[in-house]
């Protein structure tokens, strides 16, 4: 995974609430074996008119906000679907932050899994976000996460919380499985001391099953 | 309807709520300041949320730490009809031979399009008896919640963790809250767990659960059947908690006992007390609770683009400037816009074009049973463009055809077809027109979820069949009671 340290970018509003991942990601590019290339399709529904045109009423078609890598959003943002394709669309369009006053669970930590930053600020803070990108000369953000700030033209300085995991997984780069893998004596003992079984007691039509040695 | 904070009091943590006692069960390394790694006794896969985390795991050198409690099933994208017939839609075709192949690799056990074994993951998890109470169950699907109807710590996860979960049979997990969702009162005749499910949606909103775990409890859970219990936990999700559970009681123990995973004879004995030991002990503090009068819950109708844009059948689509918050008012103009309502319209006068009844929320034998009640000896409106019936597996739809419902949905002008998620997402050939309007038993209503620019009204499987019927929705309390029960 890609560390996160500290981000520079222009900021572009998307002022919904509730946005789910089947907007994000609609059903018919989750057939597709890889992580990559769904920058493309980020947004579909809402960014594309019949034949792939433009549709130029949605936010992230607007000139101004061509480049952006910091993705304001309302509250309960990526909620629904667990796909995992949702962040890997907003990451391949080149989205690295995501601010918003929440986020569904799923979402949240598929997002910390893919080295993109999603921060949690009050209504309040947020709300003064989304009038600057929002003004004619719109905005840029510094989101640095070793001081926990994000600061802009001005004075303008926000605080936020992570908790010190996650904010060391994201410095570093780090591989959860590697990390986890480490405790493999510790996880070698639960499985002695909790023998977990799935035994099969009458035939069911399957194939490939490897008996456990 | 209260909803309360407590305050977790040092004296009272003797007793423990379910979802504490399987967190503690499963608890292989605790650290402060890091997340715990919890152990996964059942780890569920499918066609569309695994492909990445085979490579992974293989670009990694790792293998498979657990297959013999690893389990997959092709369900998503798969065809309802035809099956001996080649997929054309190739890129689903490569999904699932993919599946296949990684499955041979690892030596992990399938359920392929062939089997009569098929389903729906979260319909056949519980009835082959994979599912059991005080497990951990995952599976790169949000609707893993379903598992929770029996006493199991189930939920979603994404490709990454699926990935972790192959490669170390464990995740890192915070402590979720816990939220207490009580349902006092009896449910009426013509109220379903799906309304249940819908109305406390509608009031808690749909992230109103977001980082906690909801306990299902009161007469009105009880007293609803496994099937039921299933969909009120599948729906879990939709109001953002991750898991939904109910204590396991004599109902949960009768529908396990000789499901082809579960333990025979003394053994079963001795799984029953294991089991009755997983729900919450007396007195256990919840960090939040909700309370609804089940007998004041009318049948549920969605006339937005989420879950908790929800209100009764005898209700009318809401005016959006009748909401408190900006923000509010304007997600309800942009979802009247998108369903084609206008405010202040009877929910029992909007018309309906086709009509789904399946999905991992409402496919059980149960459901279709209910559905069939209402359809029996009649015909769908001729205004209806389609109905579909799509059990959630193989298994009921064999089942429903020994009973004969098969005869009673095609009599009346339904499709009968073979098991997959269908059109809840629509990954296969069973997708709702542009434009077009359903009444479907799915849990989605989200923009685009059924068809791009398709519009669709969730609700409970007697109300699907009953708006099939008439060609709009209908107040099945009206039907009489040799229909309803």
């Amino acid at each position: 995974m890609k560390p996160f340290i500290t981000h520079t970018g222009l900021v572009a509003p998307l002022d919904r609430l509730n946005v789910d991942t089947d907007q994000m990601v609609p059903k018919q590019f989750l057939k597709l074996l890889t992580r990559q290339g769904y920058g493309r399709v980020l947004f579909y529904d809402w960014r594309y008119l019949p034949g792939e045109k433009p549709n130029p009423d949605f936010v992230l078609n607007l000139p101004r906000y061509q480049g952006a890598s910091i993705l304001l959003a309302r509250a309960n943002f990526g909620c629904g679907s667990s796909r995992e394709h949702a962040p890997w669309a907003l990451l391949d369009y080149g989205f690295r932050v995501l601010i918003a006053p929440s986020f569904a669970d799923i979402f949240h930590n598929n997002c910390l899994k893919n080295g993109i930053l999603p921060i949690t600020l009050p209504e309040r803070e947020l709300d003064e976000l989304f009038r600057r990108a929002e003004s004619e000369g719109g905005c840029e953000l510094t989101v640095d996460l070793r001081s926990q700030t994000i600061a802009g033209a001005g004075d303008l300085q926000f605080h936020f919380d992570i908790d010190p995991f996650h904010k060391q997984v994201l410095l570093e780069g780090l591989d959860d499985i590697g990390m986890t893998l480490k405790h493999a004596p510790e996880i070698a003992a639960y499985e002695l001391q909790h023998p977990a079984k799935a035994t099969v007691y009458e035939p069911v039509d399957s194939k490939h099953f490897a008996a456990p040695n | 309807m209260a909803r309360t904070e407590c305050v977790r009091m040092s004296w009272t943590m003797a007793a423990k709520t379910m979802y504490e006692k399987i967190w503690e069960a499963h608890a292989v390394h605790e650290a402060p300041g890091e997340p715990a790694l919890i152990y996964i006794d059942r780890h569920l896969i499918h066609e569309v949320t695994s492909a990445q985390a085979f490579s992974g795991l293989e670009a990694a050198g790792r293998k498979v730490r657990r297959p013999d409690l690893t389990f997959a099933v092709m369900d998503h994208s798969v065809p309802t009809k035809n099956r001996s017939l080649p997929i054309l839609d190739r890129a689903a075709r490569a999904q699932l031979d993919a599946l296949e192949d990684s499955c041979r690799r690892h030596g992990i056990l399938l359920f392929d399009l062939l089997s009569r074994n098929q389903g729906i993951v979260h319909v056949i998890g519980p009835e082959l008896g994979i599912t059991q109470p005080g497990l951990t169950i995952v599976c790169g699907d949000s609707h893993t919640s379903t598992h929770g109807a029996f006493g199991a710590l189930a939920f979603g996860i994404g490709s990454s963790e699926v990935e972790h979960v192959l490669a170390t049979q464990c995740l890192q997990q915070s402590r979720s809250k816990t939220m207490h969702v009580v349902f006092s009162g009896k449910r009426p005749q013509g109220v379903s767990s799906k309304d249940l499910v819908l109305a406390l949606i509608g009031q808690i909103g749909i992230g109103g659960g977001t980082d906690h775990v909801i306990e299902y409890a009161g007469e009105a859970i009880r007293d609803l059947s496994m099937d039921a219990r299933m969909t009120i936990c599948n729906m879990t999700i939709e109001g953002g908690a991750r898991a939904g559970m109910v204590a396991p009681d004599d109902k949960t123990f009768a529908y396990l006992e000789k499901r082809p995973f579960v333990p025979r004879g003394p053994k079963f004995a001795e799984a029953v007390e294991r089991w009755k030991t997983v729900a919450s002990d007396p007195g256990a503090q919840f960090d939040t609770t909700i309370e609804l009068d089940a007998a004041s819950i009318a049948p549920q109708v969605t006339w937005g683009t989420n879950p908790g844009m929800v209100t009764s059948v005898t209700g009318r689509v809401p005016d959006p400037s009748s909401f408190p918050e900006p923000d509010q008012r304007k997600a309800a103009q942009s979802a009247l816009q998108y369903m084609a309502l206008s405010p202040g319209t009877a929910i029992v006068d909007i018309p309906v074009d086709r009509v789904f009844i399946g999905s991992c929320t409402n496919s059980r034998l149960e459901d279709l049973r209910a559905a069939a009640r209402v359809v029996r000896g009649k015909h769908i409106a001729s205004t209806l463009k389609a109905a579909l019936v799509v059990p959630g597996s193989q298994v009921i739809k064999a089942k429903a055809e020994q009973e004969g419902l098969d005869r009673v949905f095609r009599e009346a002008g339904f499709e009968w077809r073979d098991a997959g998620c269908s059109m809840c997402i629509a990954m296969n050939d069973d997708v709702l027109p542009p434009g077009e309007r359903s009444a479907s038993t799915s849990n989605r209503n989200f923009e685009g979820r059924q068809g791009k620019g398709s519009r669709t009204h969730l609700v409970s499987p007697i109300m699907a069949a009953a708006a099939a019927i008439a060609g709009h929705f209908v107040d099945v309390r009206d039907l009489g009671v040799d229909v309803l029960e």
